[in-house]
């Protein structure tokens, strides 16, 4: 049977379509395998460097050393659960960014995989990339401290960290739409974005210390429900009984998220077709 | 799908296509914050049909509206006005049926520039739903009468000529056997070697596989060896359509064709150079 009438025969399986994205990623990444040793370290210094403020706070006295524990393990989940959102938020806004740096959008763009089969090809490699590089920082970085883990819910925390996923991947989804609008400006206002959830959703310090009109902000922002629930149930040894409310919340923002953020993304790529912003930008 | 009569849809039917873009006026004063938008016609009420098994030239100069052409029959880009149809499909209701039919070689040979070519080959012929084996043995035989090594098909892209590159865009295209391929100045900027292996490609396509080819070039010659029609577009607007032949007659004035080239026909149909250099088309 020749290509022609293979092509022509049989209908594409969509989780073929969708796993071209993801071997596409997995191939880009082994050859920039030294960027990701690079950001491997960057995201372990980071880390250790906001995480050693508990250290320097008990030396001088601002919490009892008794504290001290738990404000460590408090910032190294705030980091932790940052480095995450920030790895799913940059590989999805890497969706159109990256093709517009090679000049490949317009031939990904005519291809006949549809968007929503594309989207989640890329957010597969994204949740993927971003759980295995959070996973080896969080391994590098346990033996500088003396955690106590014991009570820890780990299986909770998993189960959060999945369905928190979801909403991210709508917000990276969301992200990816402003290099698709903006050529020249969208990759700047996807890091506000980021900025934005960084400082809304409570990484280094619980919401209600913001102002109170931040305070609103971080309601709308799944980052805000994801931190708290994973420090309930691993600084707090909370149960799922305790969490259900807040894993429904979590669920809740994906369900919404996720269809949102495609249905957005579908307008946002008539209008970038209408205004002819389909173009190799760099 | 048009469906009206007995005909069989033709690859491609453009009528009055029409595509104008917005673009921010020269700032003459201090006075406003904000620049005023002027919109510039790209294409203006083109119409052409190309038929079955045909390769059909589309020739102008930089910014003519070569290349918005290609974009909205890419459905890259949508019309303001007038339609284009593939094979029967409308190119913006129906851009999921027309995207499997056809494919396209453009200008710039652009790639994921650190993965090798087979990687490259791999993922755009899976998004054309091949599988892994397939899109290797056809890449592997596409790349070989193209004049393209194994040993080169591995290596990054990055670390291949520009020529290379352009065979590999090549392969593709035809990696998705397409019904209707778009060549977008397929051959600029190759030495004369590439530029021979890749029109001697094209023309071998059409004679074995029967595809339907759209062709822009300001290759006057490229264009006359290959097309068996051309268009001339000129500001947007197709101003004479025919054979090569059949154009050269249009201007002869009594002398024999011999004697007219594809070059003297354009200036004398278009009024002006092919090699005029235009303002980059917004599109």
């Amino acid at each position: 049977m020749t290509i022609a009438a293979v092509q022509l025969t049989r209908q594409p399986r969509r989780v073929a379509l969708g796993w071209a994205f993801f071997e596409r990623q997995a191939n880009l990444w082994k050859r920039f395998w030294a960027w990701e040793v690079v950001w491997l370290l960057y995201g372990l210094v980071n880390t250790l460097s906001i995480t050693f403020i508990a250290n320097e706070a008990a030396k001088s006295g601002a919490v009892s050393h008794a504290e001290q524990p738990r404000l460590t393990m408090f910032l190294l989940i705030g980091t932790l659960v940052w480095a995450y959102l920030s790895a799913v938020l940059e590989d999805m806004s890497l969706t159109i960014m990256w093709e517009r740096w090679e000049g490949t959008i317009e031939h990904t763009l005519m291809s006949p995989v549809p968007r929503v089969v594309h989207l989640v090809g890329m957010s597969v490699f994204g949740v993927l990339h971003a759980f295995v590089r959070t996973s080896l920082v969080l391994a590098c970085s346990l033996p500088f401290f003396h955690l106590e883990l014991a009570g820890a819910n780990w299986v909770a925390a998993a189960v959060i960290v999945i369905v928190g996923s979801a909403s991210l991947v709508g917000l990276g989804i969301l992200a990816a739409i402003l290099p698709m609008l903006y050529p020249e400006r969208g990759e700047q206002m996807s890091y506000m974005v980021q900025a934005l959830v960084l400082l809304v959703s409570g990484v280094y310090y619980s919401v209600n210390v913001l102002p109170n009109w931040l305070q609103v902000a971080s309601y709308v922002s799944p980052a805000t429900y994801l931190l708290r629930g994973i420090r309930d149930v691993l600084l707090n040894h909370a149960g799922f009984d305790s969490e259900a409310g807040l894993i429904g919340t979590l669920a809740i923002f994906g369900a919404v998220l996720v269809p949102l953020s495609l249905i957005a993304f579908g307008f946002a790529e008539r209008w970038a077709k209408k205004t002819g912003r389909l173009k190799r930008q760099g | 799908m048009n469906t009206a009569g007995e005909r069989q849809p033709l690859p491609l039917e453009v009528e009055e296509l029409t595509k104008a873009f917005k673009v921010k006026a020269p700032r003459r004063s201090r006075g406003g914050w904000r620049r005023q938008r002027r919109a510039r016609a790209a294409l203006a009420g083109v119409s052409f049909n190309v038929h079955p098994g045909e390769i059909y030239g589309v020739l102008g100069a930089n910014g003519s509206g070569k290349s918005t052409l290609v974009r909205i029959l890419s459905t890259l880009l949508l019309p303001d006005e007038g339609s284009v149809r593939v094979f029967g499909y409308d190119a913006v209701k129906e851009a999921a049926s027309v995207r499997p039919l056809l494919n396209r070689v453009s200008v710039d040979p652009s790639f994921f520039k650190p993965m090798s070519a087979m990687e490259n080959l791999q993922f755009f012929g899976r998004v054309y739903g091949l599988s892994g084996p397939e899109v290797r043995r056809a890449s592997v035989a596409i790349l070989e009468r193209l004049g393209l090594d194994g040993e080169h098909a591995r290596e990054p892209m990055l670390h291949l000529s520009r020529g290379q590159q352009q065979k590999v865009a090549v392969a593709r295209a035809f990696l998705s056997a397409p019904r209707l391929l778009l060549l977008d100045e397929p051959t600029t900027g190759l030495d004369p070697r590439s530029k021979r292996e890749v029109q001697s490609f094209v023309a071998e396509a059409r004679r074995d596989r029967g595809v339907t080819i759209l062709l822009t070039t300001h290759d006057m010659s490229e264009a006359e060896q290959l097309c068996d029609r051309v268009g001339f577009l000129s500001a947007g607007k197709l101003v004479a359509e025919g054979t090569p032949v059949e154009l050269r007659k249009m201007v002869a004035a009594g002398r024999p064709l011999d004697e007219v080239g594809m070059e003297d026909v354009f200036i004398e149909l278009t009024g002006r150079s092919i090699e005029e250099d235009e303002e980059e088309e917004a599109g």
